[in-house]
């Protein structure tokens, strides 16, 4: 049954989620569509997947018969999901690259309220390192590259400056009007 | 209202997210800013973030609003920010599927894809991909071929892959573009030689001489990427397996030179290819194991999870290779990650000694309960398989599962103990008190009907043969009235059993059966009643026949008959005898389960062999009238594997017939072969009635074709006989390309090998549960003995394997199995013989010089027994 299932394919990753320090689902993607179809089979998984590993820093464990390699950081974790006779490593070079990828357009400051901040950014990293299950880049430098994404380098305070100039504005028109 | 603000002051407590409170008609409203001139590309890009995100996390879009901001969505093609054109991209994939009209972004996509910005054009193909149909890829054809093997790695690469998931969809496009593939393997970017490497294999991988082609080019020329090289190894070791190629192949030297790579990830893939490769030797492993021993001491804990998961999965097949790296495997039993320490330890458990057993069971309990249920099943099965090596060492292990079976944990984990505990049980004759009293009770609290029953059956079968069977009875009896119908329905009839071994406890049996007969359940109350019944006559032969030993046909071919007799109902009662038996299953060989992916396998419930035999034979006319189906064989092979026609032989035993069928292949591609039969010369008096011919038998389609023979009736101990088989045939030779055949063909005969008719033939297996009854139920009146020399056998085992597939019956009461250093043992054979006849054998064996045999046989016919005797001598 080993054999079998060692089909040669380029499908290498099954699922690859990014949770936060209570198991919460920041980002999700599965690429096998016979693997947990539904939004709640989805998010068992992952709480269950969350709570085998959140309080051991093990880098890999085997679950519900997939293979789970993992990291953690500050608040937050990354995951990355693959079959049970895949090649671990395989699947450790995509969450390496995951994680460098994203540790720079965060400029190391990987945590939840960064990573939050830079969603867009967050999504094309991973878009650019699979597509469909399929390995499409495991160079974080190339990541970057194609990527070519920047940080903003204070949104909030550039958006607060818009919103009370907003604001400003309608207090002027409203006692004009009267 | 009250409950929102509840969540929201709980939530802000783990720290604030922007998308914490996004409600989906809101970012909707927001979306009608992307009509606004100019595009505010800053606010846009937020608004696509905040859809995606909430897509992301399961909320659900309808198609109207999907739709329409879909096209809202299509404006902000306008602007030229690069990070807002790529969340386009992303949001035209995420809602390809539940947006109506996606294809409107066709020409704005196939203009990115094919225009200047490098960084638009990569994600613009894979965007263009997702929304493709297959008529519309053909009008993109040019552009994807021309992508597969543009100069820009990333443009390349996502061609490739696209073009991948794509061959699913539209694999006759896709395998135009075999050239641009093939070219676009030959580049300097280690990604693309991937993919390419990837859509070459997937395209051709049904034409297993374009792959070995394909192999032998990427391996002399050599890759770059690691990750080809794995996806190399991997195709590789699928053809050998296939191919059945010795392991001088120069395939196999490719695998094992990868060994020597300096990637990590390559030289593991190929470890892990020759460790599963199926008969590999001690000599041909020394070297992936030895590298898998280097990686047991990486500091990555995947690498170490990878090497110790791979060499338990060597240690189950050859425990002795692993042994030079039971010090690195020691060093990894206190390993912080706990799946790494279990598998360390049942490695160590497969290959080291018996005395260092007690020391890694002790280890092991104590972090038993931080590991996964997957795990503590490979711990499970560690022990089991220990228990066979070791079987002194049984009480430890008894304690320790008893152990396990007290924590919490799934049913599949319970269900591995249970089975543990019961082939424990089996093969050691002096752990069966015990066992049998942790099993009694894990019942007491058991949550699991499946576990319930089947122990149940076990304390049936086993408990009234020890000494204090009153001991049990406790325990059956509470099973009674506390729980659910079907677990109450096994508990009475384990108890049924114990009145009938037990007289003394036959009283007492029959009261709880009478407060059984109260029971709510009609099942419950019908079982009851009708072991009453049974057991109130006080006759052993009934004991055997109702409550030891049950029916032996097979359960749907019964159904069948029953069917078949309710529509025609017949003067005379039904007849049993007429329903096909049941095949014993055979005895399911011990898979050697690897550490994982035991989880997955979905349960199959097929019709057995023989009833789908059953079905294929009634359906040809001539074979009406012979009655039920009796036996069919093991296929035989009748010509060598690699021959112009390969032919195989079942035999079909019926009540007077028997009904050959040859399984014809024709394996030359310019022939095609039409009425095709076999014709048959018996050495014995058997008569060919019919032969019935395969009519066609085109190239690599089977056929089959029968022959219909009476057997001899007027001398009932002719059981064995020689048939030379010749195949006649007409060819016509055809064109191999398109399969025309000519006009006119020759005739023309192919010698096969011969075929025997055994004794075996014409016995069923049938298990008897428990074979004292039965043999006190058939009866002495019948009895024969006689006692033979085997000299040319050296061992019991040899005997007892050459007596069970001379015969062909089952053996019961596990006699298959010689205890180690005994110099006589008792085989318990039973059958059914052709005709119905139940045939029970006992072979009692001793080992001198050669081995000596006496064989008493017992049946209700008197020829059976002849015959037995006569083919033994």
């Amino acid at each position: 049954m080993d054999s079998a299932s060692l089909q040669p394919s380029l499908y290498t990753v099954k699922a690859v989620f990014i949770l936060d320090n209570d198991g919460n689902r920041l980002l999700s993607k599965y690429y096998d569509p016979e693997l947990y179809p539904s939004m709640k089979e989805q998010k068992n998984f992952e709480r269950n997947v969350f709570n085998k590993t959140h309080k051991a820093d093990n880098e890999i464990a085997f679950l519900e018969g997939l293979t789970i390699v993992y990291k953690g950081s500050i608040d937050l974790f990354f995951y990355v999901v693959g079959s049970a006779q895949e090649n671990e490593l395989m699947l450790m070079s995509v969450l390496n690259c995951l994680f460098d990828s994203l540790s720079h357009i965060l400029r190391k400051n990987v945590e939840r309220r960064c990573l939050l901040d830079n969603m867009d950014g967050v999504f094309l990293v991973v878009d650019e390192i699979i597509d469909g299950g399929v390995i499409l880049e495991s160079d974080p430098q190339q990541v970057l590259q194609k990527v070519n994404y920047r940080a903003d380098e204070n949104p909030l305070s550039e958006q607060s400056v818009a919103q009370v100039l907003q604001s400003a504005k309608e207090q002027i028109k409203w006692s004009i009007l009267k | 209202m009250i409950k929102k603000f509840d969540k929201k002051d709980e939530e802000s407590g783990s720290g604030s997210n922007p998308f914490q409170h996004l409600e989906k008609s809101a970012v909707l409203q927001e979306a009608r800013i992307f009509n606004e001139t100019p595009i505010n590309p800053r606010r846009c890009l937020h608004i696509l973030t905040k859809i995606i995100y909430l897509l992301n996390q399961g909320e659900h879009f309808g198609t109207t609003e999907a739709t329409e901001a879909f096209f809202a969505m299509t404006r902000l093609f306008q602007s030229n920010d690069q990070t807002l054109r790529r969340m386009c991209y992303l949001t035209i994939k995420e809602m390809a599927n539940i947006s109506e009209d996606v294809i409107i972004v066709t020409s704005s996509l196939t203009k990115d894809m094919t225009g200047k910005e490098d960084v638009y054009r990569g994600p613009a193909i894979r965007a263009l991909c997702r929304i493709t149909d297959t008529t519309m890829l053909q009008a993109i054809e040019r552009y994807m071929k021309q992508a597969i093997v543009d100069k820009v790695p990333s443009v390349s690469s996502s061609a490739l892959v696209s073009s991948l998931h794509m061959v699913k969809m539209s694999y006759d496009v896709v395998k135009r573009w075999v050239n641009e593939a093939q070219e676009a393997a030959s580049s300097d970017n280690v990604m693309v030689q991937y993919h390419a490497l990837g859509l070459l294999y997937h395209l051709r991988k049904n034409d297993r001489l374009a792959v070995t082609k394909m192999l032998n080019k990427f391996t002399k020329s050599g890759l770059k990427s690691p990750f080809a090289y794995c996806m190399l190894i991997r195709i590789a070791s699928k053809l050998l397996d296939e191919t059945e190629g010795g392991h001088d192949s120069p395939l196999f030297d490719f695998i094992e030179s990868c060994l020597r790579n300096k990637n990590e990830m390559v030289v593991y893939e190929a470890a892990s290819a020759i460790v599963h490769m199926p008969n590999c030797t001690a000599r041909e492993l020394a070297p992936a194991v030895s590298v898998l021993q280097l990686f047991c001491s990486s500091p990555k804990a995947a690498l170490r999870y990878a090497a110790v998961r791979t060499l338990n999965k060597v240690a189950m097949k050859h425990p002795s290779a692993v042994t030079a790296c039971n010090l690195d495997l020691e060093n990894l039993i206190t390993d912080s990650n706990r799946s790494i320490a279990t598998l360390a330890i049942t490695t160590l458990l497969k290959t080291g000694s018996e005395s260092s057993v007690d020391r890694l069971m002790k280890q092991i309990s104590s972090f038993v309960s931080e590991i996964s249920d997957e795990f503590k099943v490979v711990v499970v099965q560690a022990i089991s398989a220990l228990c066979q090596k070791y079987p002194r060492k049984h009480s430890v292990m008894m304690n320790f599962l008893s152990n396990m079976l007290r924590d919490d944990g799934g049913f599949d984990y319970k269900r591995a103990i249970v089975d543990c505990i019961i082939s424990i049980i089996e093969e050691n004759p002096e752990s069966k008190e015990t066992g049998l009293a942790h099993l009694c009770e894990f019942i007491e609290d058991c949550e699991h009907t499946v576990l319930a029953t089947k122990i149940l059956h076990l304390l049936g079968k086993e408990g009234p043969r020890t000494p204090q069977p009153s001991k049990y009875i406790r325990f059956i009896f509470n099973r009674v009235v506390l729980e659910s119908e079907a677990v109450r329905a096994a508990a009475v009839s384990a108890l049924a059993k114990f009145g009938a071994q037990n007289d003394d406890l036959l009283p007492s049996v029959l009261v709880l059966m009478q407060r059984c007969m109260m029971d709510s359940d009609d099942e419950v109350r019908d079982r009851a009643t009708f072991y009453m019944n049974v057991l109130q006559q006080k006759q052993k032969a009934l004991n055997a026949a109702y409550i030891f030993n049950g029916l032996s046909v097979s359960i749907p071919g019964l159904e069948k008959s029953l069917h078949q007799y309710t529509l025609e109902p017949l003067e005379k009662p039904f007849d049993m005898k007429t329903v096909p038996l049941a095949t014993t299953p055979i005895s399911e060989q011990k898979t050697d389960i690897a550490p994982v992916a035991t989880s997955k396998l979905p349960e199959r419930l097929a019709p057995s062999r023989q009833d789908i035999y059953q079905e294929q034979l009634a359906a040809v006319p001539e074979f009406h009238g012979l009655g039920p189906l009796f036996k069919s064989s093991e296929p035989v092979q009748l010509t060598e594997a690699e021959t112009e026609y390969v032919v195989r032989c079942i035999k079909h035993t019926f009540a007077r017939h028997m009904v050959f069928q040859f399984d014809c292949t024709n394996t030359l591609n310019d022939q095609l072969l039409q009425k095709v039969l076999v014709q048959m010369e018996p050495s014995e008096s058997y008569e060919v009635i019919h032969y019935i011919p395969a009519a066609t038998l085109p190239y690599s389609q089977p056929g089959s074709s029968y022959t219909l023979v009476r057997l001899p009736d007027d001398d009932p101990t002719a059981v064995s006989c020689t048939f030379s088989c010749t195949m006649k045939y007409l060819v016509k030779d055809c064109d191999p390309n398109t399969g025309e055949p000519d006009d006119d063909g020759y005739d023309d005969e192919y010698v096969l090998e011969d075929l025997e008719v055994t004794v075996a033939d014409h016995i069923q297996k049938v298990l008897k549960p428990n074979f004292a009854a039965a043999w006190e139920e058939v009866g002495d009146e019948f009895e024969k003995e006689e006692t033979f020399a085997l000299a040319s056998v050296r061992t019991l085992d040899e005997a007892v394997g050459n007596i069970i597939s001379f015969l062909g019956m089952q053996p019961c009461e596990r006699s298959d199995k010689v205890p180690e250093n005994k110099n006589s043992h008792v085989l318990f054979l039973a059958g059914v013989f052709r005709g119905g006849h139940d045939v029970l054998v006992r072979a009692r064996l001793a080992l001198a010089d050669g081995v000596t045999m006496q064989v008493t046989v017992r049946s209700g016919e008197e020829t059976v027994v002849d015959v037995i005797l006569a083919s033994v001598g």
